[in-house]
């Protein structure tokens, strides 16, 4: 979706601020919402494009307002409704009403290390024979679905350059709407700068984007 | 933990937005053990992970151990998940890994414009201004500018590419050794090697002959 979270491009937010540089959490609230996020996702009661989705799909207004972890929290809260495992009125106060609702897995605290340490691979068997390979000359799609996308605006409609095939991994457009992993190639396409931002940008200068089949055409 | 007082108010002077969300995520966190959905004490070994036992010093051993070992600096650009899980380094966001080598001619540096995307096993958990709609706006559309705001000064004669981290592949750059250095053990070497050289925002710089 077209939203406050595809920033690339954007003007106006000022220097960054350089400054802050090994501090993980600034407030003890941060370290629970981090903490909150990684448990209740392991309920497996959602996926990582769906966790993605709730946080994109704030109102922009709200999205660019919020700090970071805010968003966490937020998104969090949206997963947890949706998929029932606490109500409007728990959230409000905190105040348990409902009954649990059974879930998958509970992340118990002698697995965490493992579970971290293991991940989860999104690589799939290939379904088909790759459409590109390395040097081919492509096209993204003008194309602007109105739910989850990884192709970021600023390279939609760009001339590219297929410089890698990573594999055949899940297609998070079609994974964070429950309608299946649908996997499928993924290429690292090179873009010179020049052809995003124009004649005034370094010739030599380039982007690296990692882009899923459906998102291309040939050239 | 939480108390209706605290919940209805709104006049209390360190009434900052700060306690505000402390006592939300509070709220949230005992609601969510009461319902049985996630184990208090997952949660404490949760954040301590990532604040004592995952963090850039492991990207740093993955990158004293290229410049040391010719024939693992081949294997890490030519597959960097394998290289890198060899050395222990495996797990969540960073199942698959890519490594981009820092030249004279060219240097790499790597954002996630859409959220916060970074490769958690090797580097720990990324820095606020990584997540910053600062960094992730500008790095695209001016990376030299922004690496300038780093300290870092790149001529026009060195390509810079940036790498927008979309999917689960996870990017470290593997930065240039620093002159001087020759001769020196992988471990002192890994003392070297910053967080932000590995993102590419920081050139090491040369050390001096006597260590």
């Amino acid at each position: 979706m077209n939203s406050a979270h595809d920033l690339g491009g954007m003007m106006g937010f000022g220097p960054v601020d350089t400054s802050d540089q090994n501090i993980n959490f600034h407030e003890e609230w941060e370290a629970r919402i981090f903490a909150l996020t990684l448990a209740a996702g392991a309920t497996g009661c959602w996926n990582i494009d769906k966790s993605r989705h709730a946080r994109e799909s704030l109102n922009p207004a709200q999205y660019l307002s919020s700090s970071y972890y805010q968003i966490w929290l937020a998104g969090l809260e949206k997963l947890l409704l949706a998929a029932d495992l606490v109500s409007s009125n728990e959230l409000a106060d905190g105040g348990r009403r409902e009954p649990p609702k059974p879930v998958a897995n509970i992340l118990k605290s002698g697995d965490v290390l493992n579970v971290m340490m293991r991940g989860s691979s999104y690589e799939r068997d290939a379904v088909n024979e790759p459409a590109y390979k390395t040097g081919d000359m492509v096209l993204t799609k003008n194309m602007h679905p109105e739910g989850h996308t990884r192709i970021p605006r600023y390279v939609r409609n760009k001339p590219g350059t297929i410089e890698r095939i990573h594999g055949c991994h899940v297609f998070p457009d079609s994974n964070a709407h429950d309608n299946g992993e649908n996997p499928q190639w993924l290429y690292r396409v090179r873009f010179s700068a020049r052809d995003i931002w124009g004649e005034d940008h370094p010739a030599r200068d380039s982007i690296f984007v990692d882009l899923w089949e459906t998102y291309l055409e040939p050239r | 933990m939480v108390t209706n007082k605290h919940d209805h108010s709104h006049t209390h002077d360190e009434g900052s937005e700060l306690s505000e969300m402390d006592l939300r995520v509070r709220a949230l966190e005992s609601l969510l053990i009461e319902k049985g959905y996630v184990d208090p004490e997952a949660l404490d070994v949760l954040i301590d992970t990532y604040e004592t036992k995952i963090g850039p010093r492991n990207g740093a051993a993955v990158v004293a151990k290229a410049w040391s070992d010719a024939d693992f600096k081949k294997w890490l650009l030519e597959d960097a998940t394998a290289a890198i899980h060899s050395l222990g380094f495996t797990g969540r966001q960073g199942e698959h890994m890519i490594a981009v080598e820092n030249t004279p001619d060219t240097h790499n540096v790597v954002v996630c414009t859409l959220c916060s995307c970074y490769p958690w096993p090797v580097l720990g958990l990324p820095p606020t201004w990584y997540k910053s709609p600062q960094y992730r706006s500008r790095v695209v559309i001016d990376p030299r500018s922004v690496l300038a705001e780093f300290g870092v000064m790149l001529g026009d004669d060195v390509a810079v590419n940036v790498h927008d981290s979309t999917a689960e592949t996870r990017y470290l750059v593997l930065p240039m050794r620093p002159e001087g250095s020759e001769g020196w053990s992988e471990e002192k070497l890994a003392t070297l090697v910053s967080r932000n050289s590995m993102i590419g925002t920081d050139v090491l710089k040369p050390v001096g002959k006597i260590a």
